[in-house]
């Protein structure tokens, strides 16, 4: 690996750290997608301040986009109260239209200059090594390294001093107000930083991985565990992982580095919707199982004693026909019931024994 | 001479066709999505299908527009399911689910875009076209793609009104009936996808959603009707289409999306602002006059 690699890499791993400080937050208040919305958002003014900078400049595109970003969020709250237009839509219609005028913009009077349409979707972080910081002369080494670290510490001081209240503010807007600081405050802040953030990261990846790196990680963090706290530490692990991962990929296919890392932020959340212990779509599905065999196995105790004596009835054979099972089910069920003690077998027949008829004297009462 | 042109320039017509059949699609299948309140589902799937485009060609190596649009359609539909699925059984609202599926599947695609145009291959060229759209590439035998595809979708949507404006408006009462609200959800979801594949060409994968969106918000300001408000949307999806996609073929540098969407975002403002039930201004003058009487 080269320096070069180790910077753009970094660059990558402090944004992914930054975004998913704040997409926990996004995530569990179930507005992710204004992450979307202001990432596109800002490309207008990104671009005005591009045209009064007379060239790319990283404060007043800093600016400008901060701006658009605020405008963006302003105007799909005037919408949304205006109850002419629902939640979603309401995003659906500002963010695509700042979008198309940025994009207009760009092509109509910039096409042939620094900025572009491709990269407005996903960046150059490949360029981190060659962009330097200047100051008054002297070299500081790659700014991006050095706004993303800025954007990053932001973000940890914002979430490491407000952690009560947005904690409070996420889970218990009620309270929140109860205890007297508004929930609405708490709202505009986290969407004001969220929006420097987005600014940050996007001249570095452009708007999708933004995105990306907000919501996925964050997601993935949200089915792994039920604290905070630890759901915080691990979505900023996936989105570092993925941030390194991706690179990895990216260069072996020589493909763009914010798509790979996208990409990469896809595939955790994958592994983690399907094999989370937690809330995992195959722990789900065994935890479905388990039941339904609980109430089998509970079922075939009731049936057994309604017939106790009743030599048919007991047949492993008969309980298919009786209870509608399928051959395989029953005999789960029968498992089920004899790991349990509820019953046992005696030659081809079932009979309940003393914790099995105490069992149905339980499910009788209640 | 604009008309005259509209009606024999062969590059003017299919730019006008294909972008007014685009709008009426996506006004109609946009009602249904706007109205159940998932506005943002087209801009989940359009972004999904860019991977399928790429695949699509990576595979068969051709750039027949059919070919390319059914790798579009798989994998959006893929990214609908997978959307669907993790909202049903997760605790990922909605609002995340579509977050991640637009964000990792475009992502992806642009890994293989990226992958395509780096091989120096020939042919690669006019793939990143999708991603804000280009008319004036439209030609005859891609409209005539995109007038069968629509036909199929607005077929579907007359078949299925009844059951499609219950489940819209009342999906308790839609399921105590014994409709299959699922497989409708599904249904509709899936029709959606068709109308993002006919935009792919024209409008791009990236603002694709505002198309779903902006005629349906437009068209609601006008009437409280649902066939009032499939015809208006669908007119003015066809309007802005047609608008946008003809100063992007006349001026040059223009992509075509950006274009369409400036002009339906004229249209949804006009509408907010100044329908005669529902508008701010006719409202505020209401209440302005309202506050007259009463003093």
């Amino acid at each position: 690996m080269t320096t070069s690699d180790l910077i753009v890499v970094g660059t990558g791993v402090l944004i992914a750290s930054a975004c998913a400080l704040l997409g926990v937050f996004l995530v569990l208040r179930r507005m992710a997608m204004m992450a979307d919305a202001i990432s596109h958002a800002i490309l207008p003014g990104i671009v005005v301040g591009y045209w009064l900078a007379h060239g790319p400049d990283l404060l007043s595109g800093f600016l400008g986009a901060a701006a658009a970003g605020i405008i963006c969020v302003a105007a799909v709250e005037a919408l949304q109260s205006s109850r002419r237009v629902g939640g979603q839509a309401a995003i659906g219609i500002v963010f695509p239209a700042m979008f198309a005028f940025g994009t207009f913009l760009v092509s109509r009077f910039f096409a042939d200059v620094h900025l572009d349409t491709d990269a407005v979707l996903y960046g150059n972080i490949e360029f981190a090594a060659q962009d330097y910081l200047v100051v008054g002369g002297t070299v500081f080494g790659p700014q991006p390294l050095y706004v993303m670290g800025a954007m990053l510490l932001m973000n940890l001081l914002f979430v490491g001093i407000f952690f009560k209240e947005l904690k409070i503010a996420t889970f218990d807007p009620g309270l929140a107000a109860a205890l007297g600081f508004s929930p609405v405050a708490i709202h505009y802040a986290l969407m004001t930083v969220m929006s420097i953030t987005t600014v940050g990261a996007f001249s570095a990846v452009g708007a999708i991985l933004v995105v990306a790196l907000m919501i996925v990680p964050a997601a993935t963090a949200y089915l792994l565990t039920d604290r905070l706290s630890t759901m915080i530490g691990l979505a900023v692990l996936a989105g570092a992982l993925s941030a390194i991962t991706g690179f990895v990929l990216a260069v072996a296919l020589n493909a763009s580095v914010a798509g790979a890392i996208a990409s990469m932020t896809g595939v955790y959340f994958g592994l983690a919707l399907l094999f989370s212990p937690l809330h995992g779509l195959v722990a789900r599905a065994r935890r479905l199982r388990r039941q339904q065999l609980r109430l089998a196995a509970e079922s075939l105790v009731i049936h057994l004693a309604n017939h106790e004596g009743d030599e048919a009835e007991s047949a492993v054979a008969h309980l298919s026909e009786e209870l509608r099972w399928s051959a395989d089910f029953a005999q789960r069920a029968v498992r089920t019931a004899e790991r349990q003690g509820l019953i046992e077998r005696q030659g081809s027949h079932l009979i309940l024994t003393a914790s099995g008829r105490s069992a149905v004297r339980t499910l009788r009462s209640t | 001479m604009i008309f005259s042109d509209l009606l024999f320039d062969y590059t003017l017509r299919n730019v006008a066709l294909g972008s007014a059949l685009l709008g009426i699609v996506s006004g109609v299948l946009g009602s249904f999505a706007v109205l159940r309140k998932q506005g943002l589902l087209g801009d989940a799937l359009s972004h999904a299908a860019l991977p399928g485009i790429c695949l699509a060609f990576l595979l068969t190596g051709t750039r027949a527009i059919l070919v390319l649009l059914l790798g579009a359609a798989i994998t959006g539909w893929i990214g609908a399911l997978l959307l669907i699925r993790i909202v049903r059984d997760t605790r990922i609202d909605e609002d995340a689910a579509l977050g991640i599926v637009l964000s990792t599947f475009f992502g992806f695609g642009i890994v293989l875009l990226t992958f395509i145009s780096k091989r120096n291959d020939a042919n690669q060229a006019g793939l990143d076209r999708y991603l804000f759209g280009q008319a004036a590439a439209l030609r005859e035998e891609n409209v005539v793609t995109m007038a069968i595809l629509g036909a199929v979708a607005l077929c579907v949507v007359f078949l299925f009104y009844k059951e499609f404006k219950l489940a819209t408006f009342d999906p308790e009462f839609a399921a105590s009936l014994g409709f299959a609200t699922g497989r409708l959800n599904v249904l509709l979801t899936s029709l959606i996808v068709i109308a993002v594949v006919i935009g792919l060409q024209t409008v791009g994968v990236v603002l694709m959603a505002a198309m779903l969106v902006g005629p349906a918000v437009a068209a609601r300001q006008w009437t409280d009707r649902l066939g009032v408000m499939l015809l208006l949307s669908s007119f003015f999806g066809a309007t802005a289409g047609v608008a946008g996609a003809m100063v992007s073929v006349t001026q040059a540098r223009l992509p075509t999306g950006p274009m369409v969407i400036l002009s339906l975002t004229l249209i949804v403002v006009v509408s907010i602002l100044f329908a005669p039930r529902h508008g701010l201004i006719v409202d505020r003058v209401r209440r302005w006059r309202l506050a007259g009487a009463r003093s």
